[in-house]
């Protein structure tokens, strides 16, 4: 059985101990998108603060509110670390990369998937068809161990999720 | 005398399971049950011996299997004290019995503006079917406040009642154990004219339940939590109730006489009972009400009773202010359902460190997310008892929180 090293990583506790970019941004002009794991009620807020005047545009600034575990704190506060500043492209293919580390397991999720509540789907259709190879995770690699956790996977997405979101928002 | 857990422990085949050499400490009762011999053996007989579709038959085993649906029907009604078998009407769960009071009584007899009390204790089973009722008549609800320490506080009973047609709640809660004062609601709704329902899907599995004591005009419980089996679930109805009902879904089992013109339904119960009933379930059920009964459903309680106290007890002890267990102090008002909180460590977090332990404790919000916000919190690791539980579950459970608080020590 793997053990709670590989799942609770010392950078995921760093993370979780002290969440970057946690707090609010007036919205608007920021948009403010939640997100729900309705399995255990684990509630996350994303805002989010893109620049148009650039093109693509880009991520201003990016705030996270909420409570939830430490998979999911830390998988937020690494994401909003990850994306500002970044292009929405390169966003895009960031969320490709996390998701497709996470999702073959997601997948494999017996009585998961089609027809269960999920909050804030991405919507950006069928990520591990085409995992970005050259796509840099950095931190976000400590989460791979989530996928030997199959219920936790969704900790983990969560933030993800509920930035696609905000981002179709944001740009909508 | 009460129960010898040691001996209980062995008619249940999954608590014999070792993961990685280490038993399994089974704390998630009141999620689901774990099954006894006598109920896995009762159903793999009917389906080994009996297997065959009920009332319609005329061959052998065709009327065996319609003696074994009810005759677990029987068994039912003799473990909740109803009146008769008519009265007791086989669904597929808590859900959706309570389902089918919201959708047929309710759908027949309230409309806009209707006050419909409910409690903050609920099962989101007992909330969601009035919402979408709400949604589609206008009906009113209406809310019993819980005080801190999760009683319902039942102050301002009287104006919540004023002009309701329905109060529907808990008679245990999923979350804190809170046992509720039945019969006193079920008068008081009555007193105000309006329909009471009890919820019992915690009560029936841990309290000897009389609903005829009761007085209630619905009861609803699922079977898969009082060691039977899942699929199956009870609504208990009076007959006045019952014949006041329309059919909930329509299709085989459930009719007199269709035409192109229509149908007549039959009689009760199986007017509330479309298509092929789940019948080795009722089998199922039947056995576990047996098993129970063989317990003593009052030794139960007492077993329970006992374990809360020491439960309680023994964490306060080791440790302190550290955690919070939710929900009433006093063991005789309460069940064995203990929703906790450790230090700052996220319940999720608990939780997977107790499965290292083989520690089965369920985190999150229980289906109880309006209770969840008075509580002022998201999540709770929730250990929950039943028969076959002792001491040393709940000091492997203590010790589990223990190699968390070292894990997570920032
Ligand atoms: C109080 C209460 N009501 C209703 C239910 C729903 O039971 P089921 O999921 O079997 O329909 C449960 C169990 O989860 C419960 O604890």
């Amino acid at each position: 059985m793997p053990g709670l090293e590989d799942l609770y990583r010392e950078i995921i506790l760093d993370h979780y101990r002290s969440p970057r970019n946690k707090g609010e941004l007036e919205s608007p002009p920021a948009t403010r998108t939640e997100g729900f794991n309705p399995l255990c009620g684990d509630e996350i807020v994303v805002y989010l603060e893109l620049d148009d005047s650039s093109e693509p545009p880009t991520v201003e600034d990016i705030k996270i509110g909420g409570q939830g575990c430490s998979i999911s704190q830390s998988s937020a506060s690494m994401m909003s670390a990850a994306v500002k500043g970044k292009t929405l492209a390169e966003v895009k293919d960031l969320t490709k990369a996390f998701k497709g580390m996470m999702s073959i397991h997601e997948q494999s999720l017996p009585g998961e998937g089609a027809g269960k509540e999920e909050e804030g789907d991405s919507g950006l259709g069928d990520l591990e068809a085409e995992i970005p190879e050259d796509v840099k995770l950095g931190d976000l690699e400590a989460l791979r161990g989530v996928v030997k956790f199959p219920v936790r996977i969704k900790c983990a997405t969560l933030s993800w999720n509920t930035l696609a979101q905000g981002i179709e928002d944001a740009t909508s | 005398m009460t129960l010898d857990v040691a001996s209980i422990k062995k008619d249940f085949p999954l608590l014999a399971r070792e993961i990685d050499g280490k038993r399994l400490v089974y704390l998630d009762s009141a999620n689901t049950s774990q099954k006894p011999q006598q109920v896995l053996d009762a159903m793999a007989t009917y389906y080994e011996n009996s297997n065959a579709n009920v009332h319609r038959g005329t061959y052998r085993i065709a009327e065996e299997a319609t003696h074994a649906l009810e005759g677990g029907r029987a068994k039912v009604r003799s473990f909740i004290n109803a009146p008769a078998d008519r009265n007791v009407v086989f669904s597929k769960n808590a859900t959706e019995a309570l389902n089918l009071v919201a959708r047929s009584w309710g759908a027949a007899h309230l409309s806009a503006g209707d006050p419909v009390v409910l409690s903050e204790l609920e099962h989101h089973a007992n909330i969601v079917p009035w919402h979408q009722l709400a949604a589609t008549t206008g009906i009113e609800l209406r809310w019993i406040p819980v005080t801190p320490d999760g009683q319902l506080d039942l102050t301002d009973l009287d104006r919540l009642l004023d002009g309701a047609k329905v109060l529907s709640f808990s008679a245990m809660s999923n979350v804190l154990g809170t046992l509720t004062p039945v019969e006193r609601l079920v008068a008081a709704a009555h007193d105000a004219g309006a329909l009471a329902i009890v919820d019992a899907s915690q009560h029936v599995p841990h309290v000897a339940t009389d609903v005829q004591a009761w007085g209630a005009d619905f009861v609803a419980f699922t079977g898969h939590k009082l060691c039977g089996p899942t699929g199956i679930g009870v609504l208990y109805g009076t007959d006045e109730v019952l014949e006041a009902t329309p059919p909930f879904l329509g299709g085989g089992e459930m009719i007199l006489d269709v035409t192109k013109d229509g149908f007549k339904h039959t009689e009760l119960p199986w007017k509330f009972e479309a298509g092929t009933p789940p019948i080795a379930e009722a089998v199922g059920l039947g056995a576990a009400c047996d098993y129970l009964t063989g317990l003593g459903m009052d030794a139960v309680r007492e077993h329970e009773v006992e374990l809360t106290a020491y439960t309680l007890r023994s964490l306060t002890e080791r440790f302190g202010d550290d955690i919070t267990i939710h929900g009433p102090v006093e063991p005789a008002i309460r069940g064995g359902v203990f929703s906790f909180s450790y230090r700052d460590i996220h319940p999720h977090d608990l939780t997977q460190v107790f499965d290292q332990h083989n520690v089965c404790v369920r985190a999150g919000h229980h289906c109880a997310k309006p209770l969840m916000r008075e509580l002022g919190v998201n999540a709770t690791a929730r250990a929950s008892l039943y028969v076959y539980n002792d001491t040393d579950d709940i000091d492997a459970m203590a010790d589990a929180i223990e190699a968390a608080g070292d894990f997570f020590a920032f």
